[in-house]
């Protein structure tokens, strides 16, 4: 192997990712699924790495899921996006940051769409214009949240109190990594590693001490497809790719799962259940499944955050077999208590699956 | 068992590490015209009982490959031994040969 051959090649499919001064805009669904990912994104970057990340309340969706849901016309969802990003700019960035890989797609499919149609994109700079009197403006760098975690993942790892690592055992912990399809399979050049080798969760993996589980569907959908749950005819489509996954996944007895999408832990997460319930089916061991976290949750957990911080009681599949292998500690009975203290409700225990 | 209105899709998944080997060349002792078919398609381009349901000995042949032999079984059972496909057969197969052959070999019952 000539190594400084295998050096050039891999340079090409590496991604440039500012350190620092980025406007951050939130997923329109995550704060529903897993409410706490978001708001550990911002203490981690800002108040434990000392970066520069402003957000706004003033921005809105992207609008991707009625965009890829053919219920909006592309026009007026380039329209929403040229706001956001005349946002940024009004406040003094150029380095755009997101939350959701949808947005992220959809994002790079417009500065590509306005890139190969100039008529486009003056039309929708009228359009900003003629509606918000606003000024168009385009982001210098476009990032998603995953990458800047990536980008930092070492300087996270000094600040670790923990490894993802068995501690009863002394073995890494086996993680499954799922990059959403929007990330790097539509512009393979805006994502680390591309749409081949996509590196952005397998680089904080091992920088935190877990190993990689390569399985045969790695890069299968995790079922998200919006046509196909939002029709309850098609959901057993979406449950179907969940199912193809975790067949494939299950042989090598993987600790966990890590994901940089709103939709893939959701229905990595929720799925386990459904199949659990309706076919006695469960991938993790006594009955247990497979807990599927954010990277934002899974640095917490390095990072040493309380769990219900994190917000992993809002999980469908336990966390508690999890954080026991990892060492953390945490109290069971505040697992449904708020942040005033109070119940905020338990969901009903399952059939089939434990936890 | 839960019942939530939607569920699983039934597989179309193909494993080839499930192909049996030693049935197919139980076959193959008895046929050896199995391995000479190039899958043209000319049987069941003539085929009287494809017309009515989906017999296809092309299709036949790819299941038991694709280690799909049952599948393979039921759609030989609408076969009337008509012989057109032998007529046609480029690689002048004994088709209705294969497809009892077929049949006795891996037919469950």
């Amino acid at each position: 192997m000539i190594y400084e051959g295998k050096q050039k090649i891999w340079s090409e499919y590496q991604k440039e990712i500012p350190d620092d001064h980025y406007f951050y805009v939130r997923s329109c669904i995550r704060q529903s699924f897993f409410p706490a990912s978001e708001a550990t994104f911002l203490d981690i970057t800002r108040n434990r790495l000392g970066k520069d990340i402003f957000e706004t309340e003033h921005h809105t969706t992207c609008g991707g899921i009625a965009y890829h849901s053919d219920t909006i016309p592309q026009e007026t969802v380039m329209t929403i996006i040229a706001r956001q990003f005349a946002l940024m700019a009004k406040n003094g960035y150029e380095n755009y940051v997101c939350s959701c890989i949808t947005s992220f797609g959809l994002y790079c499919e417009t500065m590509e769409t306005w890139r190969e149609f100039p008529e486009l994109e003056a039309k929708i700079r009228e359009n900003l214009w003629k509606t918000c009197k606003l000024e168009f403006a385009k982001p210098k760098f476009l990032i998603h949240a995953s990458d800047l975690i990536y980008k930092y993942r070492n300087l996270i790892a000094a600040q670790a109190v923990r490894k993802l690592v068995n501690v009863h055992t002394g073995e890494p912990l086996k993680v499954v990594e799922h990059i959403g399809c929007h990330y790097s399979k539509m512009f393979p050049s805006k994502g680390v590693g591309g749409a081949e080798y996509p590196y952005v969760l397998t680089g904080m993996i091992e920088a935190w001490g877990g190993e990689i589980v390569d399985y045969p569907e790695r890069r299968h959908c995790c079922g998200f497809g919006f046509r196909q749950y939002f029709i309850k005819g098609n959901r057993g489509y979406s449950l179907s790719n969940t199912h193809k996954k975790f067949e494939s996944m299950e042989p090598f007895k993987p600790d966990l799962i890590i994901t940089n999408c709103p939709g893939c832990p959701y229905f990595l997460d929720r799925w386990q259940y459904v199949i659990a319930e309706s076919t006695g089916k469960t991938y993790g061991p006594d009955g247990h499944g497979i807990p599927a976290l954010t990277y934002e949750e899974v640095a917490g957990l390095v990072m040493g955050y309380d769990p219900w911080d994190l917000g992993l009681q809002t999980h469908q599949i336990g966390p508690e077999p999890l954080l026991d292998k990892m060492g953390v500690e945490y109290d069971p009975a505040k697992k449904y208590l708020g942040k005033n203290g109070k119940n905020i409700g338990e969901p009903l225990p399952c059939t089939c699956l434990k936890g | 068992m839960v019942d939530f209105g939607f569920g699983l899709v039934p597989s179309s998944r193909i494993n080839l590490d499930l192909f049996d080997k030693d049935k197919y060349e139980e076959l193959a002792a008895v046929e050896p015209d199995v391995r000479i078919c190039m899958a043209c398609g000319s049987c069941t381009a003539v085929c009287t009982a494809g017309k009515f349901s989906t017999t296809s000995l092309r299709e036949a042949i790819e299941d038991i490959k694709n280690a799909q032999p049952a599948k393979a079984v039921e759609m030989l059972q609408a076969c009337q031994l008509c012989g057109k496909c032998s007529m046609v057969c480029p690689r002048g197969i004994n088709t209705r040969h294969l497809i009892l052959s077929i049949t006795k070999t891996y037919s469950t019952k």
